[in-house]
């Protein structure tokens, strides 16, 4: 047994081992890692905390306190930074522009893309598997690649600081309809065959037979581009000129640097900034993390 | 399956279906996609009296001699040799743990995947006060405290050695959750079968891990170094946010450079130019993570 790999059978001696000596070890095992996983969470969550703390702080206190332990504890309480966020700019605005834009997209998209992705998928056209290769191609190109032309497309068309040039180049999207295309080619054929024996129109049988069982598809499609389109950031930065159409992440580094500089202010805004898609997180998680496992699977 | 007859063309109802979708790809994809090669051939300035011409490569030409680009380029590629290993060690370690039985593992994973949902432009704001100078600000008392004094405190984001490195550490603390929830799949997808008939071998931990966890995970590794990698190369919302290029261009990368020249400076053809070479990097590093894994499918 104890042949050549000398310096690596530390372990080996496992099988022969005492039970007792066995379950200590596993247990010294357990015990260091959750030592290790709560000492990189504290370091993970830190950030989170200084910042949620900061927002309900006097704010010459966030700067002093910033290099202290007392940076992740609250003090007294105060909701004077929020206050002053919607004092000193129109969060409102900021906050209904993001929103609408955002769900304007995932919407529209749902829509848009699982149309195509079932046509992909399930009905039989001249030309299909040439298009849906080219599908698939699209999804190569990031949009750092096309920001520069589509800029100037947008500029020709007069669409700048509007909110259809913030919606409508985002809509149709080459990885939501592969996504859907990947779900709706795996689902059994029999789903379909009696409606159409019935007369249903393809339309029909689409929205009453294929959406209800394709719900987690959906799911992953909306969360996926909701958070990526919440967060964006270069795009409205090139094509919004005002306060009018501006939507959050712009909004936030464009307040950052507004005077005076007042980091709880900022904060506030960061935390009502993020709430939401945090709270639905929290709400969703399995959706979430499942929707993003699924990239990896499908990509 | 020839035996139902209405299989035999969808095509009207199929293009109805499929065209919203397409025309949405057409015109706000591949026509940009393609304006961007066209452009890059002229000398289009948004605004100019001067009648637009074609210049061939001049504007490629144009760009290989602008330090700021050569510097972004330089930039994205340090960033990316340094981020992307990093960043996928620590993904692959903590889903390794978090793979283990031991209850409680659901709510560490909804930590390290929690600033996932961030948008990057609140975490660069949130890490611009994280930075601030001064022993005072958190990051320098932070390094304060753990080198027990030992650290002088730097104005991280105007120090030309720092501040690169600055936006990397904070760009991982966004991306690794992303990157640890696709490895903790990939990690799952692996058969029991396999680690038992190791046990029983008397195979030890580091050895079930070199020959059956790394080999089984291969393709899921080599998916997400290359969505790091990409990210790497996209960069742009941090430097905007906290450094704009600076100091000296030690944080410019290709797409600030690329919205500098188009945006603010209305160079459109040139911002074009900057915007191909973005692509060419993109679709090298997909093409290369297609033949690592048609490579390996091969072997098999």
């Amino acid at each position: 047994m104890q042949d050549s790999n000398i310096q690596l059978n530390r372990t080996d001696h496992s099988q022969s081992e005492p039970v007792i000596i066995r379950q200590r070890r596993k247990w010294l095992g357990a015990i260091a890692s959750y030592l290790l996983l709560t000492v990189l969470a504290l370091l993970f969550v830190a950030p989170i905390v200084f910042m949620i703390i900061g927002s309900l702080k006097p704010d010459s206190l966030v700067l002093t306190e910033a290099g202290t332990f007392k940076a992740f504890l609250p003090g007294q309480i105060s909701f004077q930074n929020y206050r002053d966020v919607f004092e000193r700019v129109d969060f409102a605005r900021f906050f209904f522009n993001s929103l609408f834009i955002t769900s304007m997209i995932v919407l529209a998209g749902l829509l848009v893309n699982s149309l195509a992705g079932y046509a992909f998928a399930r009905l039989r056209w001249r030309g299909r598997s040439g298009v849906l290769l080219l599908v698939i191609a699209l999804m190569i190109i990031p949009f750092e690649a096309i920001a520069v032309p589509l800029f100037f497309q947008v500029t020709l068309l007069g669409w700048r600081n509007t909110y259809i040039a913030q919606i409508l180049p985002f809509v149709a999207n080459a990885f939501s309809i592969y996504l859907f295309y990947t779900f709706f080619i795996d689902l059994p054929k029999e789903l379909e065959e009696a409606a159409r024996v019935d007369g249903a129109s393809t339309l029909r049988t689409f929205f009453e037979i294929i959406v209800p069982v394709a719900k987690p598809v959906f799911a992953t499609v909306a969360i996926l581009t909701f958070l990526t389109q919440w967060g964006s950031f270069l795009w409205p930065l090139m094509v919004t000129l005002d306060e009018q159409v501006r939507p959050l992440p712009v909004a936030i580094s464009s307040f950052q640097t507004l005077p005076p500089i007042q980091w709880g202010d900022i904060m506030s805004f960061g935390v009502m900034m993020v709430a939401p898609i945090l709270i639905v997180f929290l709400l969703f998680q399995k959706w979430f993390v499942e929707g993003v496992a699924s990239t990896g699977t499908k990509g | 399956m020839p035996q139902t007859p209405r299989l035999k063309d969808d095509t009207q109802i199929a293009l109805g279906m499929a065209a919203p979708a397409l025309i949405g790809l057409f015109l706000f994809v591949l026509l940009p996609f393609a304006l961007a090669v066209v452009l890059s051939f002229t000398n289009l300035r948004l605004g100019s009296p001067l009648p637009t011409q074609f210049l061939g490569l001049e504007q490629y030409r144009r760009i290989w001699l602008d330090p700021s680009f050569r510097h972004a380029l330089l930039n994205n590629s340090l960033f990316a040799i340094v981020v992307v290993p990093v960043q996928t060690a620590l993904a692959l370690g903590l889903a390794l743990l978090l793979n283990r039985p031991l209850r409680g593992m659901a709510l560490f994973r909804t930590l390290f995947f929690m600033p996932v949902v961030f948008p990057m432009a609140l975490v660069a704001v949130i890490w611009t006060i994280i930075y601030a100078p001064g022993a005072n600000g958190m990051m320098n008392a932070f390094l304060g405290f753990v080198s027990f004094g030992g650290w002088t405190a730097k104005d991280f984001l105007n120090d030309p050695v720092w501040a690169l490195p600055a936006i990397m550490l904070l760009s991982m603390w966004q991306g690794v959750g992303f990157q640890m929830v696709i490895i903790l799949a990939g990690l799952q997808a692996i058969p029991t079968s396999l680690y038992e008939a190791a046990a029983i071998d008397g195979s030890n931990q580091w050895n079930q891990f070199r020959y059956i966890t790394l080999p089984q995970l291969r393709n899921t590794l080599i998916f997400v170094m290359l969505v790091t990698t990409i990210l790497c190369f996209r960069l742009f919302d941090q430097v905007q946010i906290m450094t704009q290029g600076g100091p000296n261009d030690a944080t410019t990368t290709v797409m600030y450079e690329a919205v500098k020249a188009s945006f603010e400076q209305q160079k459109m053809a040139k911002g074009a130019a900057m915007t191909v070479v973005f692509f060419l990097v993109v679709l090298a590093i997909t093409v290369l993570q297609r033949v690592l894994v048609k490579e390996e499918k091969a072997i098999e």
